[in-house]
């Protein structure tokens, strides 16, 4: 984070600033069900930021709000000081989303699922295109896949289209919901390494919700742990390493005991 | 009261939908090929049960009034029953009908399934209006291909009113005979004005169920529940707009 941070649209050329994401006191319902609760925390520009906590804590519905499809109860969310939600930071700030599902165009083949941005935005012509997609492709062993639709792919490979279409798109702001859950080892290196490079050549500002520690401790600048809707660690990868709260200790190694199993233990 | 302010925001949202899509109407040329695929899909999977039906309807239309007009002995103006009804009344609402049973159900499918699998979210973060690419094609496209229809619609029930009028018993008159009456009695403005009435029929079925389909929420099982919803609001519609459109045309 050192240093005026810019970052390099690779198409045009052009150097943006990089953006900064401030969340402030937000809170989300859906309906009775509190899922956030006074989330506080801000993202640098440039910055990798990781985002853990149990299943079900509410990371994909913060990811949402950073996008702006998902309005907040209460709080503040704002990208580059902007409102997330509103159509004007979206036309000004090119902001990436990995979705856990992938939500690929299921009508549309592999190529044209990645090829879809850049051509929606004439941001080069079909040979460009073209180049940017192969490329993207390939990078996550893709290869041979541009031609089929994602009903064909398996769960893994549609994670990588995922991933591949985000790149494609060049963003100022990177988020990755989960996106190494459903890899093998070394792929998720791989997309570790991937992240880590492009904050190196570009300065994206990368957001990544994921349960895999080694990434978050190898590429993580910082961590913060979602637990029930509240933030209950916010710090560098290192203070993961002997963490203080005995709660965060629990849930990054939790150690497998057959003498007393926890799910026998909810049932007395 | 539950009701009215689900229709009031049914309105207001297929409203907003409209004004935006006709914002977007500029990008058209961009989206030719999109635009060309909606065509393909309005006017080639429904010509079919169009011609069958309209042969059909025209034919009933002849028969039922060969047996009305035998008492008076007035047959030979058949021809001009047929042509009317068919051009004013018949052909635009039986279109509009099978566009909102075919093409309205499946477009609500479709987009129902993309917003429940967060295909639209991703069109939005990637700042590509859903409005815009899924949305002004097909009404581009319904504004061309739903009156074609219409007037395929026309011609086909004009020549199975004629058949049926040579070959039954009752009215046995020569389509010569027949069809110089239709032209007699049906003017160029009620062929029109019957085509205008298909024009704002699917043009509303398609924009109705476009937003019935993005704005589908829940699970995988919303999806059929939207495309019942979006047949059944476009039935409504069209006959509600049938009476109020014939009264401002007349
Ligand atoms: N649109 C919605 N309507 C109602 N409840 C929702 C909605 N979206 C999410 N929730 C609820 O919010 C809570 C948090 O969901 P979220 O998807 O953010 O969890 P998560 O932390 O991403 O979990 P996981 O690690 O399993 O993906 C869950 O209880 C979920 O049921
Ligand atoms: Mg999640």
């Amino acid at each position: 984070m050192a240093g005026t941070s810019h970052t390099r649209n690779p198409f045009t050329q052009v150097e943006t600033p990089a953006v900064g994401v401030t969340v402030e006191h937000l809170s989300k319902n859906f309906g009775s069900l509190k899922v956030l609760k006074d989330v506080s925390f801000a993202v640098q520009p440039g910055e990798i930021f990781v985002l853990m906590g149990p299943s079900g804590s509410g990371k994909s519905v913060l990811l949402k709000h950073i996008v702006g499809l998902e309005l907040p109860t209460a709080g503040r969310v704002a990208v580059d000081g902007h409102d997330a939600a509103s159509e004007e930071t979206r036309e000004r700030v090119r902001m990436a989303l990995v979705f856990q599902s992938g939500a690929l165009f299921n009508s549309l083949s592999v190529y044209d699922n990645l090829a879809l941005y850049p051509r929606e935005h004439r941001l080069a012509d079909e040979a460009g295109i073209r180049q940017k997609v192969m490329h993207a492709l390939k990078i996550l062993s893709l290869e041979g896949t541009a031609k089929k639709f994602p009903a064909d792919l398996s769960g893994g490979m549609k994670k990588r289209v995922a991933i591949a279409r985000a790149l494609v798109m060049e963003p100022q702001l990177m988020l990755y919901d989960e996106p190494t859950s459903e890899l093998d080892p070394v792929m998720s290196a791989t997309i570790s390494e991937i992240i880590a490079s492009l904050r190196v050549e570009y300065r994206v500002t990368t957001i990544v919700v994921s349960h895999d520690r080694d990434l978050a401790l190898n590429i993580a600048d910082r961590v913060g742990i979602l637990m029930d809707g509240k933030l209950i660690f916010l710090g560098p990868p290192s203070e993961l390493k002997q963490p203080k709260d005995p709660i965060v200790a629990d849930f990054l190694t939790p150690k497998i005991d057959l003498q007393h199993p926890r799910f026998k233990q909810l049932e007395t | 009261m539950k009701q009215i302010t689900a229709i009031l925001e049914g309105f207001g949202s297929t409203l907003q939908l409209l004004i935006r899509s006709i914002g977007y109407a500029g990008t058209l040329p961009r989206q030719w090929g999109r635009f060309i695929e909606q065509c393909y899909m309005i006017g080639y999977t429904t010509l079919p049960i169009v011609a069958i039906l309209s042969f059909f309807i025209g034919s009933v239309l002849a028969l039922q009034a060969g047996y009305s007009m035998q008492n008076f002995g007035t047959q030979q103006f058949i021809g001009s029953l047929v042509g009317l009804s068919m051009a004013r009344e018949l052909g635009p609402v039986m279109v509009a009908i099978l566009v909102a049973g075919r093409v309205g159900s499946a477009i609500a499918a479709e987009l129902a399934s993309m917003k429940v699998y967060q295909e639209v979210d991703a069109l939005v973060t990637m700042n590509i209006p859903p409005a815009r690419m899924l949305v002004m094609p097909r009404l581009a496209a319904s504004l061309v291909m739903v009156p074609v229809l219409a007037l395929i619609g026309d011609l086909v029930g004009w020549f199975g009113g004629a058949i049926v009028s040579k070959y039954t018993a009752i009215i046995s008159i020569e389509p010569e005979a027949y069809f110089a009456v239709l032209r007699h009695y049906t003017h160029f403005k009620d062929v029109l004005n019957g085509l205008v009435k298909a024009e704002i029929f699917g043009f509303v079925v398609v924009l109705v169920c476009c937003n019935i389909g993005l704005n589908t929420r829940g699970g995988p099982r919303e999806i059929g529940a939207s495309v019942t919803r979006a047949v059944v609001v476009s039935l409504i519609l069209i006959l509600v707009l049938d009476y109020f459109v014939t009264q401002i045309l007349t």
